[in-house]
C-alpha cells in the first residue's frame, strides 16, 4: 500500500460559541489516490479542509502532513506549497490585477524567478484551457472562468496534491463539464468535496460520507438518478 | 461606479518606460515643495513642468482634463469664499462684501498649486501601474502594512460596493423605502454593520487563500525594475527644479 500523505487522526474542533464540528475525527489520504467526499451541509468537511491546511488549529488531534506532524505555523509553511487548495469561492483566491500576475503569485512566493514564474503560469493557464488569458483582469471574468483560473493559480505551484472545496458551487453545467475533462486529464493524488454526486463519481475513484464530525465508516457507491435538460428525450450520453 | 481604472498606466513614453521606483521618488521631491510655496510666481513654474511631464508622458489629454476638472471643483468653493474673507485692499464689491486684492492672490496661488500637483502625480504616478506600484513602495522601504492596505483596498472596494448594491437591491425588493424615522436609521445602521461583518469575514479568507499559495507578507511582481542612466538624470533634474522652487519661494527677496 502506498505511503499515507496527509492524515488526520482524532480531531476535534468547536467554533466558539457553538457546539463541536469535528467530534475524533480520522482521515487518510494516499499518494495517488482519489478521493471524494460528500455530507450534509455542517457536517464539517470545510472546517476539515482548513485544519489540514492550518488555518484553523483544532483543539485536539493531530495533523500528519507527507509524513511529518505538523505543529506550527512554519511547518505548515512548508507542506503548504505541496498541497493545492481550491477554495470554494474564486473571488476569495482571486485578488491580483491580471490573470497572469494571479497564477504566477504562488510560483513567486515559492522563490522561482520572474521568467520560470511566467513560463509556469503559461503553462498552468495552457492545462485549463485559457492561453490568452494572461491580461486580462481576474474579477470581471465568469464565474466558469474565475473557477478555471483559481484552478491554474494551484496548478501553477505543481502541488503533489490537489484539495478542492465544492469547485462546482455557482457553476453552469457547461462549465461544470470543462472542470470535469481538465481534472481528468490530472494525475495528482485529490481530496474533492462536493454536493454533486455526478461530479464526484466523474473526478474520484472512492466517495466517503462525513456526518456529525465525524468520517461515516463504509464506502458509497455511486448510482444514476433521473435528471433534466433540454432535448431530453433524444438518446445521448453523458 | 465603475471599478478604479487605470487609464494612464499603459502607455510607451519615456516615463512609462521609467523605473516605477524613479517615478514614485521623483513625485516625492517635486510635489512637497509645491505643496507649501507661499509665493505664486514658483507655483507657476511648477505647473508649467507637470505639464511638460504629462506631454512627455503622452496621457489621453481628454481624460487629463477629466481629472482635473474634479479637483477644480473643489476649487471653485475656495473661489466663492476666499476673496471675501482674507483681509487687504478692496477691488470690487457685490453688496455689503468686499472682494480683496490679497484673498483673490491666495485663491489664484492655491488653484495654481493643486493643478500642478494634481498633474504631476497624473503623470508620474498615474503611469504606474498597480501591480508595479506594491513591490515599488516596498522596495523603498515603505512598511509592508501600508503596501498591503493600498493594494487590497484597490482590489476589494468593487467587490465590497458590489456587495453594497446587492444588499440594497435586496432590501428594495422587500418594499424598503429610506425615509427620515427610525427604522430607516436602523436598516442603515444594520447595512454597514453587516458590509463590515462581510469585509472581515472576506478579509480572512483572502488571507487563508494567501497563506496556501505560500505568502508571507513579501509582494513579488513579474516586472523587473530596472533604473536606466536616463532615469537618474531625470531624478536629478526633478530633484533640482524642487531645488529652484525652494529657492525662488523661500529664500529669494526675502531678508534673511
Amino acid at each position: 500500500m502506498s505511503h499515507a500523505v496527509i492524515e488526520l487522526s482524532d480531531i476535534s474542533y468547536a467554533f466558539p460559541g457553538r457546539g463541536e464540528t469535528l467530534k475524533g475525527l480520522t482521515f487518510h489520504l494516499h499518494s495517488g489516490e482519489k478521493l471524494g467526499l460528500f455530507g450534509p451541509n455542517g457536517a464539517g468537511k470545510s472546517t476539515m479542509l482548513h485544519i489540514l491546511m492550518g488555518l484553523i488549529t483544532p483543539d485536539k488531534g493531530e495533523v500528519t502532513l507527507f509524513g511529518a506532524s505538523i505543529s506550527n505555523a512554519k511547518a505548515f509553511d512548508a507542506a503548504r506549497l505541496k498541497i493545492g487548495f481550491l477554495f470554494q469561492h474564486s473571488d476569495d483566491q482571486l485578488f491580483c490585477p491580471t490573470v497572469l500576475d494571479d497564477v504566477a503569485f504562488g510560483p513567486l512566493n515559492q522563490g522561482l524567478s520572474r521568467e520560470q514564474a511566467t513560463e509556469r503560469a503559461r503553462e498552468a493557464l495552457e492545462t485549463v484551457g485559457l492561453a490568452g488569458f494572461e491580461d486580462r483582469v481576474p474579477h470581471r471574468l465568469s464565474g466558469g472562468e474565475k473557477k478555471l483560473v483559481a484552478l491554474a493559480t494551484i496548478l501553477s505551484m505543481r502541488p503533489e496534491i490537489l484539495v478542492l472545496d465544492e469547485p462546482t458551487t455557482g457553476l453552469s453545467p457547461e462549465a461544470k463539464d470543462r472542470l470535469v475533462d481538465i481534472l481528468k486529464k490530472l494525475d495528482m493524488a485529490r481530496l474533492v468535496v462536493s454536493h454533486d454526486p455526478d461530479f464526484l463519481a466523474a473526478t474520484t475513484d472512492r466517495l466517503l460520507a462525513m456526518r456529525d464530525g465525524r468520517i461515516q465508516p463504509g464506502e458509497l457507491k455511486p448510482h444514476s438518478h433521473v435528471h433534466v435538460h433540454e432535448e431530453g428525450d433524444v438518446p445521448h450520453q453523458h | 461606479m465603475a471599478s478604479l481604472t487605470e487609464p494612464f498606466a499603459s502607455g510607451d513614453s519615456f516615463l512609462h518606460g521609467m523605473d516605477p521606483r524613479i517615478r514614485l521618488l521623483a513625485a516625492l521631491v517635486l510635489t512637497v515643495p509645491v505643496a507649501v510655496l507661499p509665493e505664486l510666481r514658483p507655483a507657476w513654474l511648477a505647473l508649467a513642468a507637470g505639464l511638460i511631464l504629462v506631454k512627455m508622458a503622452r496621457l489621453n489629454m481628454l481624460m487629463a482634463l477629466n481629472r482635473l476638472m474634479v479637483v477644480n471643483l473643489f476649487i471653485v468653493f475656495l473661489w466663492l469664499f476666499l476673496p471675501f474673507s482674507v483681509p487687504g485692499e478692496p477691488v470690487f464689491d457685490i453688496g455689503p462684501l468686499h472682494a480683496t486684492a490679497q484673498g483673490i492672490d491666495r485663491a489664484l496661488l492655491i488653484t495654481i498649486k493643486s493643478n500642478a500637483i494634481v498633474v504631476s502625480l497624473m503623470a508620474l504616478l498615474g503611469t504606474i501601474s498597480i501591480q508595479n506600484l506594491g513591490p515599488a513602495l516596498q522596495q523603498l522601504g515603505v512598511p509592508d502594512k501600508l503596501c498591503h492596505i493600498l493594494l487590497f483596498t484597490h482590489r476589494y472596494i468593487f467587490s465590497i460596493y458590489q456587495e453594497y448594491t446587492t444588499m440594497r437591491q435586496a432590501m428594495r425588493a422587500r418594499g424598503f423605502k429610506p425615509r427620515t424615522d427610525t427604522h430607516t436609521y436602523r436598516a442603515f445602521a444594520w447595512l454597514v454593520g453587516m458590509l463590515l461583518v462581510k469585509s472581515w469575514d472576506r478579509a480572512e479568507r483572502v488571507h487563508g487563500a494567501m497563506l496556501c499559495r505560500g505568502f508571507r507578507g513579501r509582494f513579488y511582481t513579474l516586472a523587473a525594475f530596472k533604473t536606466r542612466s536616463a532615469d537618474y538624470l531625470f531624478l536629478l533634474a526633478c530633484a533640482a527644479l524642487s531645488a529652484g522652487l525652494i529657492y525662488l519661494g523661500f529664500i529669494q527677496g526675502r531678508p534673511l
